[in-house]
């Protein structure tokens, strides 16, 4: 069946990749990319449209491409590349509700997927460990990216509700973590001291950017309605990454680290919304196994692997502390065995 | 106030008041310190293993000779070093790894669990019974009294069963734990986590021992007169959980934590202030200080009762308020027996030598 899948946010890392592996496949006659901004880069046979961040020309774009399949890839995570916090939510919100409406009124969408974030179960200290798809958040977010993304879910939901003969598919994404990814999370990491929550150790889950794009690949060609999880396998603590980034922390009381947001964000140094600031506290984990079992499909990289992949792209890791450790410790083991572990 | 010398092995255990009797709870007296270099030998030939299947559980090894059938593994101070400064640099490096809920089984066998310990073994007198009632693999419920105003019953627990059955424990704690800095990461790191439906079911699905106490704060809170009365039981989730999971429920009577800090008073206006559930007063606290805040070195006895079966209830019988209120309360009254039984068998609360 040849196919023309319209996608947006082509102009960013995420949209892009996907873009590319729609028009790698055969199957794919025609990828129509979307955006407010210019691509910096040329994106091969791709058309491109620009439209405004409220995506008002959205639904014109829908009604001449004529695509069966819309990828929405539009959501932003970081208002520096929208330009503040107010564009930001006029992409996220009114840019989607756009979207959505363009498709219900559309006659040749028969598959639309979201992306969305896991942000939307928020982050509680009476959250359960593991959030499947169908909980409700013990505390729902009330601002920033994460309250974006749970109204464009209620605006999908209605499309749902309206549309029946649409199949549609919500993914809430856990952390991108890749080579390529610059979102809030790995600017914080690349810090050069990093500070976070005293008392606190969050559980933070990654997936590989490349497995993000084969999720959104893959859910494309197929049928499958409803809300989805996506995360790699695993588990890891703030403390742990950090450790393994060989980051200097500062461990900092709660009170003390929102002040401390708030100086970076009016330096314009760095952006903590008060939902990363949860996040530092609470953390968060999401369940990824509906996804998995729809797809019948494992990501490739383990959430641990996913973040060392980010770590070598930036020369990061524990490597020198490792060495260090080694060193002083060599006098202790010096005897005819050497060496940490047998 | 001296603690009392607990030895290296617990031979007072058993000497004290007969078998208990009936349903063949067994004396246990095991030398920890063998079992656990057992147990980190197996840990070194691979990254972190499961507890090794428990051999010859509850049997009575009071009368064995050290090292009977162990491999008895004395480590050179060489093989110790090494093995520790691995331990370090895995630290230091970030090379381990934590499970769905936060759970670090390195962090907790090399530092957790050994301070912990140390209370067991050489501050409380602590005398196992029933351990062969605890379930070798699979998802099951322990259910047990609350007291102590601090969780100690909860440590000591944990410590029991890693160190005497070989299985971890995963307790469900209350929410407010995870508001609190530091103990907040410190209890998911130990394996236990929230006091949740989906938790529940989800540690049971993956066969993991579950440990729970239903009381709350109203059996850990409850002021000194009441002790070894059993509060009310919730609303019975630990059943309905049970319930879903087909798992089967241990009944656990912890006798001795009672006494740790005999709660006297209650200065509720303070407690309001600090935000905790209680602000106790007992006969050394606040009067001592932080002297006062040392628990006192009572003897305990910790009771695994006959586990109750959940396989013949059928599973949507988990939402019938009748079915999970009449497990509750079985499952209730089993424990308040013990509870009764235990508290006369033990006598003194800090003598030693019964009899």
């Amino acid at each position: 069946m040849a196919r023309t899948v319209l996608v947006t946010g082509v102009s960013r890392y995420l949209g892009r990749e996907v873009a590319g592996a729609l028009q790698a496949d055969p199957s794919v006659e025609r990828v129509v990319g979307v955006d407010f901004q210019v691509p910096e880069r040329p994106l091969g046979r791709m058309e491109f449209v620009r439209t405004d961040p409220q995506g008002t020309g959205l639904g014109r774009v829908v009604a001449d491409a004529r695509p069966d399949t819309v990828v929405h890839l539009g959501l932003i995570a970081m208002p520096e590349s929208a330009g503040g916090r107010g564009p930001m939510k006029e992409n996220n919100v009114v840019a989607g509700m756009q979207l959505v409406a363009a498709c219900q009124e559309s006659a040749s969408v028969r598959r639309l997927v979201v992306r969305s974030t896991s942000a939307v179960y928020g982050s509680a200290a009476s959250a359960p460990s593991l959030y499947t798809e169908d909980m409700q958040p013990v505390e729902a977010p009330r601002t920033g990216y994460a309250r974006d993304a749970v109204e464009v879910e209620r605006y999908v939901r209605g499309l749902r509700r309206r549309r029946s003969d649409i199949s549609v598919a919500v993914l809430r994404f856990v952390n991108f973590m890749g080579p390529g990814v610059d979102s809030p999370l790995t600017r914080y990491l690349r810090l050069p001291v990093v500070p976070r929550v005293l008392g606190h150790d969050p559980r933070i889950q990654f997936i590989h950017t490349d497995d993000g794009v084969e999720v959104i690949r893959r859910m494309a060609f197929s049928a499958d309605s409803g809300v989805f999880n996506a995360t790699a396998r695993g588990m890891m603590l703030l403390s742990q990454c950090l450790r393994r980034a060989g980051r200097a922390e500062l461990p900092v009381p709660e009170p003390g680290l929102r002040m401390l947001a708030g100086l970076a964000r009016g330096s314009g140094l760095s952006d903590y919304s008060p939902e990363q600031l949860r996040l530092l506290c609470h953390g968060r984990g999401v369940d990824g196994t509906r996804l998995e079992e729809t797809l019948a499909w494992k990501p490739r990289y383990s959430c641990v692997e996913a973040y060392d992949t980010f770590l070598a792209a930036h020369g990061m890791g524990s490597a020198r502390q490792a060495e260090l450790f080694d060193r002083l410790t060599r006098p202790l083991t010096a005897a005819p065995r050497v060496g940490g572990e047998q | 106030m001296n603690p009392p010398d607990a030895g290296p092995t617990r031979g007072d255990g058993s000497a004290s008041g007969g078998s208990g009797g009936d349903e063949g709870a067994k004396i246990i007296v095991l030398r920890p310190r063998s079992r656990r270099a057992e147990r980190e030998a197996a840990r070194l030939s691979g990254p972190q293993p499961p507890p090794p299947p428990r051999r010859e559980a509850g049997a009575h090894r009071a009368e064995s000779p050290p090292e009977p059938d162990e491999p008895a593994r004395p480590r050179s101070a060489d093989e110790r070093l090494a093995d520790f400064l691995g331990f370090v640099r895995r630290r230091l490096t970030g090379d381990y790894t934590v499970d769905d809920f936060g759970f670090d089984p390195e962090l907790t066998e090399r530092v957790l669990l050994p301070a912990a310990r140390l209370a067991y073994e050489r501050w409380f007198s602590i005398e196992l019974r029933g351990l062969e009632n605890i379930p070798m693999d699979g998802g099951a419920l322990v259910v047990a009294n609350h007291s102590g105003v601090l969780p100690f019953d909860a440590v000591m627990l944990q410590v029991a069963v890693h160190d005497y059955a070989e299985r971890w424990l995963r307790l469900l704690v209350a929410d407010i734990v995870y508001e609190m800095p530091v103990l907040s990461h410190l209890v998911r790191k130990g394996g236990h986590t929230l006091a949740a439906p989906a938790d529940a079911a989800r540690l049971l699905a993956d066969g993991e021992l579950v440990g729970v106490f239903p009381e709350g704060y109203k059996g850990i809170g409850k002021p000194f007169r009441d002790r070894y009365r059993l509060q009310r039981f919730g609303r019975g989730g630990f059943a309905t959980a049970a319930i879903r999971a087909h798992a089967p429920i241990v009944p656990c009577a912890i006798v001795g934590a009672e006494e740790i800090y005999p709660k006297i008073g209650d200065l509720r206006p303070l407690a309001r202030l600090l935000g905790v559930p209680y602000f106790p007063i007992t006969p050394i606290f606040p009067l001592l200080g932080p002297l006062g805040a040392i628990p006192l070195p009572t003897r305990w006895i910790i009771e695994f009762g006959a586990p109750i079966d959940t396989a013949d209830f059928d599973r949507a019988s988990a939402d019938d308020p009748v079915a999970v209120f009449n497990l509750t309360n079985e499952v209730r009254d089993t424990i308040q027996q013990q509870l009764s039984r235990l508290v006369v068998e033990r006598g003194s609360v800090f003598r030693r030598d019964p009899g």
